[in-house]
């Protein structure tokens, strides 16, 4: 069963949102996005200063599996990319809700996001 | 594991007799070389034993059943081999004036109006050397075309979620914008998803047909339809041919552009044993914004001024041509009809058999290959495709393909191929139902496969993360 942390926001492609007291957000993957990954070997974020759409994507997560997006919860702009993950992308599988991929600003759309309970209500759907 | 050519030798050891100098010996001035180049010293013998050696470590379809999905690794026939070193072919040089070649001319010739029979196109471009450079020589083929028709809005190229991931790839280096079709609930594109996304800026959609999940778009048609009446091309990756030579033609279900794999339906060389032929063929309307020079009436044409210009030296791998020419003429009309047939038949066998024991991701009889889910296994046993993959290796069977289409979840991707006999289908299926026993019994011995090959179970996580990939002395 997939962990959801509490406090977070979620979205059906399965990141996490933290709203910051200054109005920017960390965005990261979810418990389940980690687990349905794998073992995640190689994280390409796209850089500080971009625009993203909601949906838009905001980095590639390359596990053994396979290469796949991760999409951006929410429009804004990339402030910042969590540069620790370059040499240590396992981070995302050891911890998910501690390290994060991105800090955005200029956030649009958190409304659309799911509460923890939703979310864990959502993955039920999916097992 | 045994030592590498660098390692092996003794000081002193050759592999040739040179004779006795008979000029004066030379030292060059300029030092172009720092050290020496550290060439192993091994004797003839040594060098053979050596490379059989690792020749028998190698899994070929000529060793083992290698039910590699969408990959079509059908049994190569030696008369192919045969027929590409007859000395007309071998003994010219690629740049010999074309009186000389002009048996060769006429091969591209041949093949092409085989082909385009095959495909229901107008015209082929051998230039390709593989699949994914026949994708991108396509899309650049549509590229000129569209720039020259001044549609250069169109940049969006629609693919679908269960794609190849090369046709995003191609698409992408080949300038396009890559939006992804949702698949519905039977595994076939979503018709209306893709109507509610077609529009002006739309350039083109590239599909498989069948598709991933080994299934026939019925809706193809339709499908053809919505982009063309948007105003964009139709491209058909031909990976998936061998279910339907003779049967149906992608030129009549509405493709503009298509790329067929030699190397996969053609019965020639695959892999790392290749080089691969991956050609476009294209309606009447695209022939001048193909890759020139064009071959046409035995002429070399270089003068094509609508031309997207050379994809590749020369003409493409012309031995490859030979090859897929001898087999489709040797099969003739009848002969692919049949070949797709019994292609589809043998999958169709398997994924009965199998399925009275293995989750199939589609409840529906398939074409010519058929995907596998161990979604439920994982979830209750801990055990996943890549451990049934592994324990197939050391029975004797090359795993299908694993964790593809993405779309499915633990999925095990299986395409038999038309060359195998029902023994050996017969003998897969029990194969994989004793393994599945295997994963209810004891999965940590399955887990632990392989134990019958020269390297076990690879640390892919490691060799991903910390990967090294040069030898160095003393670091064995």
């Amino acid at each position: 069963m997939s962990v959801v942390k509490e406090g977070l926001l979620y979205s059906k492609s399965h990141e996490w949102v933290e709203t910051l007291p200054d109005g920017t957000v960390k965005i990261g993957i979810s418990d389940y996005a980690q687990d349905s990954l794998g073992d995640i070997v190689f994280v390409d974020m796209h850089p500080a200063g971009e625009e993203v759409e909601a949906e838009g994507a905001l980095a590639d997560v390359e596990s053994v599996k396979a290469v796949s997006e991760i999409y951006s919860p929410v429009a804004g702009t990339i402030k910042e990319t969590n540069e620790e993950l370059i040499d240590a992308p396992e981070k995302l599988n050891e911890d998910c809700y501690g390290n994060w991929i991105c800090v955005m600003e200029n956030v649009g759309g958190l409304d659309d996001l799911l509460s923890p309970e939703a979310y864990s209500e959502y993955l039920t759907t999916l097992e | 594991m045994s030592q590498l050519i660098f390692e092996r030798g003794t000081q002193g050891h050759r592999g040739v007799a040179l004779p006795k100098l008979q000029v004066p010996a030379y030292t060059l001035k300029t030092k172009l070389r720092a050290e020496k180049p550290q060439l192993p010293s091994v004797s003839e013998l040594e060098v053979v034993r050596h490379y059989t050696e690792c020749s028998q470590r190698v899994k070929g379809v000529d060793h083992v059943f290698y039910p590699l999905g969408s990959c079509t690794m059908k049994y190569n026939p030696k008369v192919n081999e045969d027929a590409a070193n007859l000395e007309g072919f071998t003994a010219i040089h690629p740049l010999a004036p074309e009186e000389d070649v002009q048996g060769c001319l006429e091969v591209v010739a041949t093949l092409e109006k085989y082909l385009t029979q095959i495909t229901g196109m107008d015209a082929f471009c051998f230039q390709p050397a593989a699949g994914a450079h026949g994708e991108f020589s396509g899309l650049m083929t549509i590229r000129n075309y569209l720039k020259r028709h001044h549609e250069d809005q169109r940049t969006v190229v629609f693919v679908p979620d269960s794609a190849h991931g090369t046709n995003p790839a191609s698409a992408v280096m080949a300038g396009f914008t890559v939006r992804q079709i949702p698949s519905n609930a039977e595994g076939n594109v979503d018709v209306e998803a893709l109507r509610a996304m077609a529009d002006e800026t739309t350039a083109a959609l590239m599909l498989t047909n069948p598709n991933t999940l080994g299934l026939f778009e019925k809706d193809i048609l339709e499908i053809t339809k919505i982009i063309h009446d948007a105003g964009g091309l139709v491209y058909y990756d031909g990976a998936n041919l061998n279910a339907i030579m003779g049967i149906a033609r992608p030129g009549d279900m509405g493709f503009d552009v298509v790329h067929l794999n030699l190397h996969k339906t053609f019965s020639t060389p695959h892999g790392g044993g290749g080089p691969g032929s991956g050609p476009i063929g294209v309606k009447r309307h695209l022939i001048p914004y193909l890759p020139s020079p064009r071959i046409e009436n035995g002429r070399i044409h270089e003068d094509c001024p609508e031309s997207l210009g050379r994809m590749k030296m020369f003409y493409g791998n012309f031995g490859v041509m030979v090859r897929a020419l001898t087999y489709v003429m040797i099969l003739g009309k009848e002969g692919l009809r049949r070949t797709s047939q019994v292609a589809v038949l043998n999958a169709r066998y398997l994924e009965h058999e199998l399925s009275r024991n293995y989750d199939m991701a589609i409840d529906q009889p398939c074409m010519h290959e058929f995907v596998m889910t161990l979604k439920r296994q994982h979830h209750d046993l801990g055990v996943s495709a890549m451990d049934i993959a592994k324990g197939m290796i050391d029975r004797g069977i090359h795993p299908p393909t694993m964790y593809f289409p993405l779309i499915v979840e633990e999925a095990l991707m299986v395409e038999p191929t038309e060359t195998e006999p029902k023994a050996v289908l017969d003998e897969a299926v029990r194969v994989l139902s004793e393994l599945l026993d295997l994963a209810t019994s004891d999965p940590q011995a399955l887990q632990a496969c392989p134990t019958t090959t020269p390297v076990g179970r690879i640390d892919e996580v490691q060799a991903a993360r910390h990967p090294i990939l040069r030898w160095q002395k003393g670091n064995e």
